[in-house]
This record gives structure tokens, sequence and C-alpha cells, in this order.
């Protein structure tokens, strides 16, 4: 009897303890909730909505909606049947009436050039019935409804999600038969962008790395008043704005800028230097701007290795070069691995520096997703680039954490 | 009691004249805003009020999208609008616009040709220009777009609008097709090669600008020795930075904006009373003096301030070899050109 009470306790116990945990665990949930919400609301929403731009294509099944039921079938190999004329003779009046034919128009213009006069021009020209057949009455209009490529984009552009977009940024697109094809020679760009947005993020990654774990070195070593004015000193440029940094440099780089006119005055160059405008240009701004995201990791992890350990290193008989080599540097990986990381990852999405210090050929991926969503209003595009940045970040992510293990990086 | 009911009685008639404000709005005419608007007020607005009509005025940014809310959201406030061609192409084709009466305006005739269309009257033309710094090339100075590509007797970079509008253009000027093949030659995929590999020729030297007040910072800078520029910008820095940048007008490349009705304007009336006024003549010839912009009217040339007429788009002489820029043209194939520009940029 004792036992089954003591069990009827325990249970009691268990019971007691998981609904006290669950308290606890409800109260700590509570307490992120504001953090969690404001998160959702204002990151996971929008940019999940935005992302999602890429792969939906609504304009034309809704504004065009017989001929893309009517073409649902179709095989693409040669020009579809009477009903999908019909069915397009009746959209584009329907079109016309309700003044919306132009985003349909924007849309398939974007697959095939031409196709917004196309459209504009058979909208003009339809006849409001058309006597016999509304094949023979098309092609009259313009022979270019005779062309497959014609009826594969609508198709194409048929929704209600589509590969278009992701494919054009990867310098793929879909023939009329929907096989996937490269994209002409003279029109592929991506490809190349993303690789060069990858090379720049990483030079600059070596480049901070070579540059700011010297100087955390010497800032660990300092104490007091000077280790805190020197701490002060790498923190200051976060105090004034990336624009107002960045500007800085075009004033100081420039042709007729003060590093020129200082190397022409000291008599060092006899032309002024090209130092704008350039890939040089970009490494020193975006360098310059990240320099503290690796600066800090390092001198946090380099502050907290015990000087103890290099004394030991020496007292057991190692050269000072082998101890710091064999004894210090290990222990500060930590600290390279996040410095790395979060300058690496900055760097990729960098769109303002390269786009006010870089030339036409230093622009990274973000210069284009600004490109398509400001100014010639492809949010599809847009969206599909971003996508495609956002992948590649996620993808060296988990590369980089298999590799290195997150566990083992200090932020600090 | 009596307080309550004058309250009552108080509010009601300022609804009732709130309705009556709605109903009957003046004449709302929208432009760009800025110093340009500024002019547009000094010449149009206030002598167009001063001769007893009312009117109020708003600007916007552009963006055929704004004009199509406007008319799609069913509360239309806008009567006359500033376009840019490209905005008066598309929005004449999708009915955002009323048909303009050509007879009340004066007849065609009364204006330069591209400045007609169906439904927009020009009201400014300016252009795309070379240009270069007085105090830097002097002597023996550059002429023409193939004399933009001789970097053996000018050395220096040379800036260009990034994007293909107006740089593929130049490119087949400099490479010596006539002004009135451009766009025929442009529309062939030989043409477009051909405007590339002129292009290639140039790109060690070419560097790339995107907002209007850019190239004259770059030539200011020394950056570069020629840009293309918009020829309002450049009589601006010499106006107003004493600056000694020379234009060269041959093959300058120019464009129209133009003044619309936006379909269904419950002032249609008046907003053609308004556009009868700014299209006389006598009131055209006072904004090229305030901002160097010219002006659609054939008469008002004659008119200008013979010290201002040399600055504008306009000046017969400046007039002679020009282009106007195809906006029918780059609808159909800015997203192609684009792509295969980026391309090209990016080798």
């Amino acid at each position: 009897m004792t036992t089954a009470a003591a069990i009827l306790d325990d249970r009691g116990l268990a019971r007691g303890l998981a609904r006290s945990q669950r308290r606890i665990k409800l109260r700590a949930i509570a307490l992120t909730l504001p953090l969690l919400l404001f998160l959702l609301a204002t990151f996971v929403g929008p940019i999940g909505a935005l992302l999602t731009k890429s792969v939906i294509d609504s304009d034309v099944p809704r504004i065009l909606p017989r001929v893309t039921a009517a073409l649902q079938n179709w095989d693409g190999r040669s020009l579809p049947p009477e009903p999908a004329w019909i069915a397009l003779a009746d959209d584009v009046r329907a079109a016309r009436a309700e003044g919306n034919l132009a985003s349909a128009a924007t849309r398939l213009n974007y697959d095939v050039t031409g196709y917004r006069s196309l459209l504009f021009t058979t909208g003009r020209r339809l006849p409001d019935k058309i006597e016999g057949s509304a094949r023979d009455a098309f092609l009259e209009i313009d022979p270019k409804w005779g062309e497959l490529e014609t009826w594969g984009a609508l198709r194409r552009a048929a929704g209600p999600v589509t590969d278009f977009y992701l494919l054009a940024a990867l310098d793929l697109r879909r023939d009329a038969s929907g096989h996937i094809a490269p994209e002409k020679d003279d029109e592929v760009v991506f490809r190349s962008i993303l690789g060069r947005t990858l090379w720049i993020s990483g030079m600059v990654t070596l480049i901070c790395l070579l540059m700011g774990y010297p100087t955390a070195w010497f800032l660990a070593q300092q104490t007091g008043r000077k280790a805190a004015i020197l701490l002060f000193l790498v923190l200051l440029p976060f105090w004034t704005s990336l624009l107002v940094r960045t500007v800085a440099w075009v004033v100081l780089l420039q042709r007729e800028g003060v590093v020129n006119d200082a190397l022409l005055t000291a008599g060092l160059i006899v032309e002024p230097l090209k130092m704008i405008f350039n890939r040089f240009a970009v490494y020193v701004a975006m360098v310059h701007v990240l320099l503290p995201f690796m600066i800090l990791p390092l001198y946090s992890v380099m502050k907290s290795i015990p000087p103890s350990y290099l004394r030991a290193a020496a007292s057991l008989g190692a050269p000072p070069l082998v101890a710091w080599l064999r004894v210090y540097v290990p222990q500060t990986l930590p600290g390279v691995g996040a410095g790395c990381l979060m300058v690496f990852i900055q760097a990729l999405g960098y769109y303002v520096t390269p786009a006010l210090v870089g030339g036409a050929d230093d622009q990274m991926i973000s210069y284009f997703v600004a490109f398509y969503a400001s100014k010639t209003i492809n949010w599809g595009m847009a969206a599909a680039l971003a996508l495609i940045l956002l992948a590649t970040t996620m993808a060296l992510y988990t590369v980089y954490q298999r590799l290195i293990g997150l566990d083992r990086m200090r932020l600090g | 009691m009596q307080r309550r009911l004058l309250r009552t009685l108080f509010t009601a008639a300022a609804m009732a004249g709130l309705a009556l404000t709605a109903q009957a709005r003046d004449l709302t005419v929208v432009s760009w805003g800025g110093a340009y608007q500024d002019a547009q007020r000094e010449v149009y607005f206030k002598p167009y009020m001063a001769s007893g009509n009312k009117m109020a005025e708003e600007s916007w940014d552009g963006g055929v999208g704004t004009l199509r809310a406007k008319l799609q959201g069913g509360n239309n406030n806008w009567d006359v609008v500033q376009v840019e061609s490209e905005e008066l192409l598309l929005g004449c084709e999708e009915g955002l616009f009323e048909k303009l009466d050509w007879t009340k305006l004066g007849g065609k005739d009364k204006y330069l040709s591209d400045a007609v269309n169906d439904c927009g009257v020009g009201a400014i033309v300016y252009s795309f220009v070379l240009s270069y710094d007085g105090d830097k090339i002097k002597g023996d100075a550059p002429k023409s777009w193939s004399d933009f590509w001789n970097t053996q007797k000018w050395p220096g970079k040379r800036a260009l609008r990034k994007g293909p509008k107006t740089t593929l253009e130049i490119a087949l000027m400099a490479d010596g097709v006539a002004p009135q093949d451009v766009y025929k030659t442009l529309g062939t995929p030989a043409g477009v090669d051909r405007a590339f590999a002129k292009l290639d020729q140039l790109k060690a030297n070419l560097i790339w600008w995107e907002k209007g007040s850019q190239p004259p910072q770059l030539l200011a800078s020394g950056e570069a020795a020629m840009v293309d520029a918009y020829n309002g910008r450049i009589a601006a820095a010499n106006d107003k930075d004493k600056k000694n940048f020379k234009i060269v007008w041959t093959n300058n490349l120019y464009t129209i904006d133009s003044w619309v009705i936006m379909k269904g304007s419950p002032n249609k009336a008046d907003a053609e009373k308004y556009l009868v006024f700014v299209n006389d003549p006598n009131n055209q010839k006072n904004l090229p003096p305030k901002i160097p912009y010219g002006v659609t009217t054939k008469a008002s040339t004659g008119l200008i301030d013979k010290n201002v007429l040399p600055n504008l788009a306009t000046a017969p002489e400046n007039m002679k070899s020009a282009v106007y820029i195809n906006d029918k043209f780059w609808l159909e194939n800015l997203d192609k050109l684009n792509q295969r520009f980026n391309a090209w940029v990016a080798k």
C-alpha cells in the first residue's frame, strides 16, 4: 500500500513539476512574444511575401482567362486550334474595356520583345465581331500571331506559378516546347554577377582578417585607459552614417581629391592615380565599413586568453613564434570564425557602397535587385535575384557551420 | 438647447460647404515641382489666375502607375498633368487621358511636330548633349559624337548615362549612322551588335552616371573629360557655379514633356482654357529665361531673348541635326536591351 501511495505521490509530484515547468515555459514564451511578433510582422512576413513574387504569375491568367484556359492542353508544336483564337479575341476585347491590358502586355514583353505593341495593335484593330476564321483575322492583323514563340510566351505566363523569373536569374529560359535552355550568349549576366558578389565578399573578408587580426591582438595587449581609448577609436565609425563614410571616400579618392593631391605634391606620382569608380575603391570602402565587425569578436576572444598559457609554453621550451602559432592562434580561431562569417555575410548584401564608389563592373547582386525593383518595376526579377542571394547565403552558412561549427564561434 | 441647435445647424452648413467644394473643385494642375515648377508658377500659374481664373497646383514624381491608381481609385482630383513622353505614350494607349481637340489649341501646325500627340501637347523640350570643360579642353575642341570616341586626341574618361537608352543611339551616330536612320538600324539585331561593338572600343574609358546632377560634377572634378548630359544641367552649372562647360549640339538627343488632361476630368473646359493660355507664344517665351528648357510653339522661338535662345534645344541651329528619342522603340525593346546592356557592362 505504501509503495502504491508513493507512486501516486510521485505521479502527483511529476505532474506538479510538469505543471510548474509548463508555467515557466509559458511565461518565457509570453516574454519573448512581443519580439517574436515584431520579427514576424516586420521581417519574416514582408520578406516572405516579397520572395513569393518570384514564382507567382497571376497577371496573364487574371486578365486573359479564356485563352489561358484554352491553351492548357496545347502541345506547343503547331499553332493552337480555333477556340483558342476566339478566346484570345474575347479576352483582348474584355481587357481593353476594363483598361488592364497593360499589365498583361508588360508581363509578356519581359519574355518576347514586341509583345506589348502586338497586343495593343491587335486590340485596336480587332473587329467587334469576327466574320469567318478568328485565326485568319489575327494573322491579318499581325503575322507574329503565326509564330509558335508568341503562343509559347502566352502559355509560359499562364500561371498560377512560374519558374520564368528564377530561370532568368540563373541565365536560363524555356523554349516554346517547354524545355529548359541556356539564355542567349549576349544576354547571360547573372551567374557571373553572383560569382563576382562571392569573390568581392571573400576578398573583403580576407583583407579584414589580415588587417583586423594584428589590430585586435594589439588592442588585447593594452590595459586601462589606453585600451579604452583605442577601443573607442575602433567603434567610432559606427557613430557616422554608412552613407557619409562612403561619400567621404569619393572625396578622398577622386581624381582631384585629397589623396591624389597629396601624392602629387609629394612628388610621388606625376599623373593622378585612378582610385575611384573601380574595384580598388570598392575594397577600400567596404573594408573600412566592415573592419569593426572583424576586430570586435577577435578582441573579445583574445582578451579571454590567459597570458599564462604563453608563459607556460615558453617555460616548456617553445620559442616565441612557435608558442604564438601553436598555443595562441588556435585559441583565437572561434573569434576568427565569427568575424569572418559576420563580415562575409554582410558583404554579400552590400549595395550602397559599390553603387557609389564602384564602376559598372563592380556592382554586386543587390544592385540588380534594386535595379529591377525601383527602375524597371519588375518585381518578379527582383524577388528571384533576392531569393538566389538568400539561398546562396544560407548554403554557405550551412557549409560553414559544418566545417567550423557554430558552437566554436564566439561573437564577443 | 438653443446652443445645441445652433451647433447642429453650423455643422450641417459646414458639411454642405465641404460637399460643395468637393463637387466644384478648382482646376488642378500637376507638374514636376522644384525649380521647374517655381518657374512655371511665375510664368504660367500666376498670370493665368491674374486674368480671372481659378486653379490649384500640385506636384508629382512621375510614373504611369500613379496615374493609373488615380483613375482606378475613382476619386481622381487631378485635371491637367505634365508627363514625360513615355507616360504620355502608355497612358494614351491605356485610355488614361482625354483626347485633345486640336482646333481649340490653335491647330497642329502651331506646334513643333513632335509636340503634337492625340492625348498631349508638348510643354518643354530638352536634350542630351555632348559637353566638356572649356577650361580644360582649349583650342581644337570636340565637335561630334565620333570625337567623343577619339581618346587619342582628347585623352580622359567619358561618362554616359547608365542604361541602353540614349547610349546605343550615341554609339551608332559615333559609328557614322545618319541621325534619321538611328532607330531603323537599332531595330535590327545587326544594328544592336554594331552599337555594342562601337561601345567596346570605348569601354576601357567609360564611366557611367545615373542622376542628372552627376555629369557636371564629373566634369568639374576632372573625373571625366567629356560627358553626355541634360542641357539644362550644364547651363545651370555655368550660370550658378560660374563654370565654363561647353555644349556640342551636333546630333543631340531631345525629348518632350507634355501636358495631358486626365480622363473624365470634371474641369475639362477649364483645362482646355488653361492649355490655350500656356500655349500662347507670348506666355511661353517667358519660361526659357527662367529655366533653360525650350518651348513648343513655333512662333515662340522668334520671341525668346536672343541671349537665352542658343542654350535651348529648340533653337533652330540646335534642332538641325537633333534626334527625337523614340519612346515607342524603347517601350518595346527596353527589357531585352537592358538585359543585353547589363550583360555587356558586366563582361
